[in-house]
């Protein structure tokens, strides 16, 4: 039976038509809207690729059913920052280079801005806790991590 | 600017000042230019190696065009061509488009062995200069100015006397096309090259090559922008999933397509013993592909098993065997030996196990088709594409998207092939997405090897003979060029010929001997059809393998001769460029000299020491020096210190390659300390993250010294996969430095280390 669902993403309200509320919320983010951003790397909640901010928590989109987070505030990448205006985590990952292929960066970053928007200094073994569940084949780990440091040097 | 062309044939095809001051050119025409050698002409003429145009074009506001018929993997690519472009045709970096693959572009090869630069850059490069020459006779012609009395600002042709003397390569040229002839070798892919009158640029004149200009690529990736192969939607199209047995070499003897009836739109597509369903939502074809019931065959792999498998390999038949380099008389140089010292060294089974796991796009017509993919091979996946269809090739087109990263001939190409499939059963496009489990379970995969290395010494130690052969099943199971429908799964479950080529190679190493040998021998695939355990090339195939054999031995061989392992390597390299790196490496890490092990931790539970490893790989040289501590009671190692001297001659983007130097080490240390695939008698039993366990922020080596050796005066010979292969090696000789035991074995995980030192106390 396909329901109606109203979804709040990047500060717009979105709703739509679902025939299954298990639905893990990448899909309604992907498939239903269109999104590009969070990525699915595994279904498992195991890299990180399809990571979103549900009432600002990092959440893995591709094991949440989209019907807990109805009316909730989910934030995707493209909601936290642009290119006029950019958070800064974005601004240091892009002064670091950090990336290669990028395809997992939706866990880093959204997992940074998280740590960043709580912590703004945060010690080493912070940030590598915070990235310890983390996958990137490209070999990235530590550019991301000094990317958190350049960050933090901006305020 | 005049736009009918009738008035512009009267006034003559020169521009002219107007009395205003402003430029006044005349742009009509396909004609030739009274003095120039070319004809500009309206129409972009065919692709073809011998058309300057299949190279750099220039867009109607001035903007050059480059097209790069290979792809970025992620190392920047983009921003390095444009670089390159840049620096020849003599406009600001930010004026130069980069068109990657796709139906604009000539094939050049897809990705491989940091040709990027060293191949597809370079040609690029002296179609640019080749542009910017032409370019300036046409500006000759119009301002009636001598050619040598003109010079490029900035996309502006002047005089050098007078600058009022000027014109654009808009104007000159803008949205039309050189109509010019190249001297072409006649030869596509990689191989292709011309030859032109323009000279390069030296090295003295660059403004933009050498420049650590930030990636273009970036921001887009940051902003979540980048549209990725993944983020390709058509109408209509369809999603799938494809089904895969859990026994390998299982096909479908029934499938019971009510066991998913109660999943909108979902459906199967079963053909001969390819199996999918598909969906209009993606939710519900990863629903239907579970649900869907399916009996298979019985299949009996019986595979070895990772554990075993080296004993296999050792045990196998040999289908085929090689000699890469054979000098001297090596079986004679043997017999002279005072000393014989021989060491065996065992390299698992790999997977590329990118982030992403496969996926792409396909809209195949009656005539016609149309995938979208990130694979390294974009025009090898079309030539798959039409084998397997039955489409001339010409009627197949790949569009290139940014995609993961795939670090070799990954399974992107089986992607898109089962997508063309399924487009071409149903009439409709269809985007194939590959779940985590394929990801491992099913890319064609790096093979093991057995790696046997024997020296025979002189009376005073120097060696005199040395010999080397990995042993392994082959490289080529499935060719890396995806060009052809048995290179993919669904040619292999379609019934498609199959062409695995028995080969192996080793790298001609630099290091010279009175007798030498390298060889290599195949063992024969464990299966041929459809086999989980596919091989092909994993990043950098030659180097991890072998390099963990040679370099590990060479150190086995300094220290069994009492020698400090940088100065036995330097008494062997002849090459001054060998000689640096290896020197390089060593004085920037503060290299002391004396021989190893160490022997003075032997009664700590930890032991710090430090190992070097060299190669040269084409003409990119490399010394990697890590320093390690090892803990005794668990056989866990930390990874200290990388000391990495990297001469890969002249450097486009500094920033840029020591970011592409850096990230590799990481992902060479992971490939090194993590990765194996594992398998048991029916099947790969690496099905994700936890099970194909690979390096994570902890493990990353606590600090990365990269010694860039400058060679502006050199041909740029790539990067990309160079320095990866050398960490296994580095590792293990300083573990060795640290304990005076020897690993044998990738990956180097606490309880393969613990045992190792245990069997060395008892």
């Amino acid at each position: 039976m396909a329901q109606e669902l109203t979804l709040q993403v990047d500060g717009r309200a979105r709703t739509i038509e679902i025939d299954d509320p298990a639905m893990p919320l990448l899909y309604a983010l992907r498939d239903e809207l269109g999104l590009i951003n969070p990525r699915f790397g595994c279904g498992l909640g195991q890299c990180g690729a399809c990571t979103v901010h549900v009432d600002g928590h990092s959440v893995r989109s591709c094991v949440t059913p989209v019907r807990s987070v109805e009316g909730k505030k989910i934030t995707t990448l493209a909601g936290v920052g642009t290119p006029e205006k950019p958070h800064p985590i974005q601004k240091a990952w892009i002064e670091e280079q950090v990336n290669q292929c990028a395809y997992c960066i939706n866990g880093w970053l959204m997992t940074a801005v998280e740590l960043f928007d709580r912590n703004p200094h945060p010690t080493d073994a912070q940030i590598s806790a915070a990235f310890a569940p983390l996958i990137c084949r490209c070999g990235t780990h530590a550019a991301a991590v000094r990317a958190v440091k350049r960050a933090a040097q901006s305020v | 600017m005049l736009n009918n062309e009738t008035t512009a044939l009267q006034i003559s095809r020169r521009a002219f000042l107007t009395a205003s001051g402003a430029l006044l050119v005349t742009v009509a025409a396909p004609l030739e230019w009274a003095e120039g050698q070319t004809t500009s002409a309206t129409t972009r003429p065919p692709l073809k190696g011998d058309q300057l145009d299949s190279y750099i074009t220039i867009d109607p506001d001035g903007t050059v065009v480059a097209y790069y018929g290979r792809i970025d993997g992620g190392q920047g690519l983009e921003t390095a061509i444009a670089q390159m472009v840049a620096e020849e045709i003599d406009v600001p970096y930010e004026r130069v488009r980069v068109v990657i693959s796709g139906p604009q572009a000539l094939d050049m090869g897809g990705a491989s062995a940091g040709q990027g630069v060293s191949l597809s850059g370079m040609l690029l490069r002296r179609t640019a200069a080749e542009a910017r020459r032409l370019l300036i006779e046409m500006a000759a012609a119009a301002l009636a100015v001598p050619a040598n009395q003109l010079t490029v600002t900035d996309g502006v042709v002047h005089s050098v006397s007078d600058t009022t003397k000027r014109i654009s390569y808009a104007d000159l040229i803008g949205g039309r096309y050189f109509g010019s002839k190249l001297n072409w070798n006649g030869r596509n892919g990689a191989a292709t090259q011309v030859e032109t009158p323009a000279p390069l640029k030296r090295p003295d004149q660059f403004k933009v090559i050498g420049k650590s200009i930030p990636r273009k690529d970036i921001p887009p990736k940051v902003f979540g922008q980048m549209e990725m192969v993944s983020d390709v939607r058509l109408p209509g199209m369809l999603h799938a999933r494809m089904i895969r047995p859990t026994v390998a070499g299982a096909v479908p003897v029934t499938v019971d397509e009510a066991s998913i009836a109660g999943i909108p739109g979902a459906k199967v597509v079963w053909i001969k013993n390819l199996l999918g369903v598909v969906a209009e939502k993606e939710w519900n074809a990863v629903k239907a592909a579970r649900a869907l019931k399916v009996t298979w065959s019985e299949s009996r792999p019986n595979f070895p098993g990772n554990d075993r498998v080296h004993q296999y390999i050792r045990q196998a038949p040999v289908i085929k065997r090689g000699i890469q380099r054979e000098n001297g008389n090596v079986d004679e140089g043997f017999k002279q030996a005072a000393r014989i010292i021989e060491g065996e060294y065992e390299y698992p089974t790999q997977s590329h196990a990118s982030t992403g796991p496969g996926c792409a796009v396909a809209d195949v017509h009656a005539d016609s088709a149309t995938i979208w993919t990130s694979t390294q091979k974009p025009f090898g996946s079309a030539a798959c594409v039409a084998d397997l269809l039955g489409l001339p090739p010409e009627k197949v087109t790949a569009i290139w998207k940014f995609g993961t990263g795939s670090y070799g001939r990954n399974d992107q190409g089986d992607a898109a092939a089962d997508a063309a499939v399924l487009s071409k059963h149903l009439g409709r496009p269809v985007r194939v997405q590959y779940m985590r489990y394929e990801g491992t379970g099913w890319d064609p995969k790096g093979t093991a090897s057995v790696n046997r290395a024997k020296v025979g010494l002189d009376a005073t130690g120097k060696v005199i003979a040395y010999e080397f052969i990995s042993k392994a099943f082959s490289r080529q199971d499935t060719n890396p060029r995806e060009g052809d429908a048995g290179d993919v799964l669904a040619g292999h479950l379609l019934g498609a010929p199959l062409h695995p080529n028995p080969i192996f190679e080793i790298p001609v190493a630099s290091y010279t001997f009175d007798h030498g040998r390298l060889g290599w021998e195949i063992v024969p695939a464990l299966m041929e059809r459809a086999s989980p355990l596919r091989t092909t090339h994993v990043r950098d195939p030659f180097g991890g393998p072998i390099l963990f054999g040679s370099e590990s031995f060479w150190d086995e061989v300094a220290a069994a001769t009492s020698a400090d392992p940088v100065d036995f390597r330097l008494r062997y390299l002849t090459n001054p460029r060998d000689r640096d790196a290896v020197r390089r490496a060593a004085e920037h890490y503060g290299w002391q000299m004396r021989p190893s092990p160490r022997n003075d931790q032997k009664d700590s539970d930890v032991a710090v020491g430090r190992g070097i490893a060299f190669r040269r790989h084409f003409d990119t040289f490399i010394a990697l020096i890590a320093e390690v501590t090892v803990h005794r009671k668990t056989g866990k190692l930390d990874l200290l210190r990388y000391v990495c001297a990297h001469d890969c001659g002249m450097i486009v983007n500094p920033q840029t390659l020591k970011h592409v130097i850096d990230r590799q080490l990481v992902y060479g240390t992971s490939r090194a300390m993590f990765e194996e695939v594992r398998f048991d008698a029916n099947m790969v039993t690496s099905v994700d993250w936890a099970t194909y366990p690979v390096l994570h922020v902890a493990d990353v080596p606590a600090q990365i010294d990269i010694v860039l050796i400058e060679r502006p005066e050199a041909a740029p010979s790539g990067a990309a996969e160079m320095c990866l292969g050398l960490v296994p090696a580095a590792i293990g000789n300083a573990v060795f430095d640290a304990t005076g035991v020897r690993l044998r074995r990738v990956p180097f995980t606490p309880e393969r280390v613990k045992a190792a030192l245990d069997r060395a106390s008892v």
